[in-house]
């Protein structure tokens, strides 16, 4: 029964003392695929993925990845979950006191006793599957934005995981890097038989690669399913954040007082 | 008037629960290190990486601070010490006042503004860059691999520094007393031999460097690794590792100092 | 920051440091005076009045150091002090060697002075000085000064009286 699902999440819960962020979350993603999850600003796809990479712990409900309860592992457990598990962060988060080449060779000296020219190929490898063989000796800080993300990535992939999450892949990046990054996430799941799940919203750069998409809005699944469904959807929700639309069931104005009452002029027209 | 009175008195209320829990927080930090250190000590370049940043780094600033306060010393000691006829007890005073409480103390201030509040800018900023969680999600604890050679390589470097620091200020005392005014070069050493004990003033001098150095760097790391993730968190943590080790440095000194000095 | 280059900086800082060390304890203090515990032997001396005495003080015998003084304590039934001093195994006094609490100078520090007689047999380890001789206070000479002044004045003064 779990046997496609590489990530099974159940009627997920979570939240921060008070402030709930995900009510009743259930989704699976396959093996093989890109899945991505989207949502307007706050609304909880990070902690997603904090909840699957077990950097956090869900209220109630449960994250099974390959068919382990995540949120039940220890210490040794979730040391061994996240060496088959790759996450690349929002800008990168490359160690900035390493070269490149030290940057990705970093979970291969630290979980494996490799011989250094074993390293040294592996990293070289990974590298160039992100073009990137040529700036092994750069620093982190001598890099653009969108090189800092690959080498990120192959950083991400160093040690083979079967799944990588990726945090907010596209934010900040020029068209072209856009377009390199995403059509690298799609080729390297192909690939390297993994399974991605982005997390994201950029629409149009997503609905190009991806399998399956997740909505969330208000901490709930909104929408859910292909690309194509998606586009054809008639959830006003989805329309207006496919079509990025001003208006609609997320308002412009935060949830507030009337304005006559907020600028004091409730007594003036009595 | 009740109300005003009631607020002062949950003002005081909150800030009590905030700070014991911070206190209690920076305690079980405090006793991760030290449990998760097995790694700095099984992989010491990762120390000695880290001595170089706390230790070398600071070097310029040590040495030339401890020759100018050497030599205000030697200036001001010998007005004083001219006007009752000692001026040969010069060299007793400069090395006493270094070796007991100017080096340590001095050499720790300058250490928490140089090292201490680059180390909380660093393990702050790879908290704010995320660089920490990557780590964590890479199975890799950030408080052995990173906080730990951070505070063994402060911990280490400290008492160096001051012993620096001392050695560097009798020279710049000798440098005024003996060459520039003229005491008797004899007389300068001989009283200060005299007078300088081994165990009493040298070896307290250093254990007293060793307590700053730890205090510096568990306060340095803890800012760090406690800095909000972002550019005001992690500048305000670095003013508070600067503020929070001077006050500690000086209380400590006085602690230890009344344990060391008197009651015999 | 090249490795190898960061080692070598790193290696002379230590190396700095620890010299640094060595040079406050061999050439700023005395380390190369301070006596091992396992080369010395303690004797005892019972002081009238040890003064300005402080423990830690040296113990010469003819300007030379030759011990420390390791403890002052009140003895309860003579009510005298008793200094405990450390002495130097190289250097041994004979039986009947005097000690006195001397002072360096006018305001300078006060020591232990040996005076050493002419016993064949030496001090031994738990040996108690038999001569002492007190510290010289300065209020109590200055005192005694003006008493014997008082004492000549007053002489003097009530001879006239009588004379005519």
């Amino acid at each position: 029964m779990a046997g496609d699902h590489l990530v099974d999440i159940r009627n997920l819960e979570f939240d921060y003392g008070t402030r709930k962020i995900l009510t009743g979350i259930d989704m699976t993603m396959d093996r093989g695929q890109v899945v991505a999850i989207m949502g307007g600003s706050g609304c909880g796809k990070t902690t997603l993925l904090k909840l699957i990479s077990g950097m956090l712990r869900p209220t109630a409900g449960e994250v099974l990845v390959n068919g382990e309860a995540v949120h039940r592992m220890d210490t040794a457990g979730l040391a061994r979950h996240r060496r088959k598990l790759g996450v690349l962060f929002q800008f990168g988060a490359l160690f900035t006191d390493l070269s490149v080449f030290d940057n990705v060779a970093f979970p291969l000296r630290e979980h494996t006793d490799l011989p250094e020219e074993l390293v040294r190929d592996l990293v070289l490898l990974k590298l160039h599957s992100v073009g990137l063989r040529g700036a092994h000796a750069l620093m982190p800080h001598q890099l653009s934005g969108g090189m800092a993300r690959r080498v990120a990535l192959a950083r991400s992939i160093a040690l083979d995981p079967a799944l990588v999450l990726f945090d907010e892949p596209f934010t900040g990046l020029d068209p072209i890097s856009l377009t390199v990054t995403g059509n690298l996430i799609r080729r390297l799941t192909d690939t390297l038989g993994l399974t991605s799940v982005v997390v994201t919203h950029d629409v149009a750069e997503s609905l190009k690669i991806v399998d399956k998409v997740f909505f969330i809005a208000d901490g709930r699944i909104a929408a859910s399913g292909t690309p194509d469904e998606v586009r054809s959807t008639t959830d006003p929700f989805v329309h207006q954040f496919i079509y990025g639309e001003e208006d609609g069931p997320m308002r412009f104005h935060f949830p507030g007082g009337s304005m006559p009452a907020d600028f004091g002029l409730e007594g003036v027209r009595a | 008037m009740l109300k005003s009175l009631l607020g002062g008195f949950s003002t005081i209320g909150r800030h009590v629960i905030d700070g014991t829990w911070r206190l209690g927080y920076a305690t079980r930090f405090f006793a991760l290190l030290l449990l998760r250190s097995g790694l700095s000590f099984a992989r010491f370049g990762l120390v000695v990486r880290k001595v170089y940043f706390s230790g070398v780094l600071s070097l310029i600033i040590i040495l030339v601070s401890g020759l100018f306060v050497g030599m205000v010393l030697g200036l001001q000691g010998y007005e004083t010490l001219v006007r009752y006829g000692s001026a040969e007890a010069l060299g007793t005073l400069v090395a006493l006042s270094l070796v007991r409480e100017l080096g340590p103390v001095v050499a720790a201030l300058l250490f928490a503004s140089r090292a201490g509040s680059a180390i909380t800018a660093e393990i702050g900023l790879m908290k704010a860059t995320e660089q920490l969680s990557a780590m964590e999600v890479m199975a890799v604890d950030p408080i052995a691999r990173v906080v730990g050679p951070h505070f063994w390589g402060a911990v280490i470097s400290m008492p160096l520094l001051a012993a620096l620091f001392s050695a560097v200020g009798v020279f710049g005392g000798w440098l005024i007393g003996v060459v520039l005014i003229g005491v008797d070069d004899g007389a300068f050493w001989s009283q200060m031999q005299a007078a300088v004990d081994f165990r009493h003033d040298i070896l307290n001098g250093v254990i007293k460097s060793a307590v700053f150095g730890v205090a510096v760097a568990a306060i340095a790391t803890f800012e760090g690794f406690d800095a909000p993730p972002t550019a005001e968190g992690v500048s305000g943590a670095t003013t508070r590792t600067v503020v929070t080790s001077a006050l500690a440095i000086l209380a400590l000194d006085f602690v230890l100092t009344a344990f060391m000095f008197t009651g015999q | 920051m090249n490795r190898i280059l960061m080692d070598l900086w790193v290696g002379i800082f230590v190396v700095a440091g620890i010299g640094a060390i060595l040079v406050l304890a061999l050439r700023v203090g005395n380390a190369s005076a301070t006596f091992d515990v396992a080369d010395t032997y303690t004797v005892y001396g019972d002081f009238e009045n040890i003064g300005g005495l402080k423990v830690r003080a040296p113990v010469k015998s003819a300007g030379v150091v030759v011990g420390r003084v390791a403890n002052i304590q009140l003895n309860r039934q003579t009510y005298k002090a008793r200094a405990s001093l450390v002495i130097d195994k190289r250097y041994q006094f004979p039986a009947d060697t005097s000690a006195a609490i001397l002072t360096a100078g006018l305001l300078g520090e006060q020591y232990v002075g040996f005076d050493a007689g002419g016993d064949t047999e030496s001090l031994k380890d738990g040996s108690v000085l038999q001569i002492t001789q007190s510290a010289i206070v300065l209020e109590r000479l200055i005192s005694q000064f003006l008493f014997n002044k008082a004492a000549e004045g007053s002489a003097d003064s009530k001879q006239p009286p009588e004379t005519p």
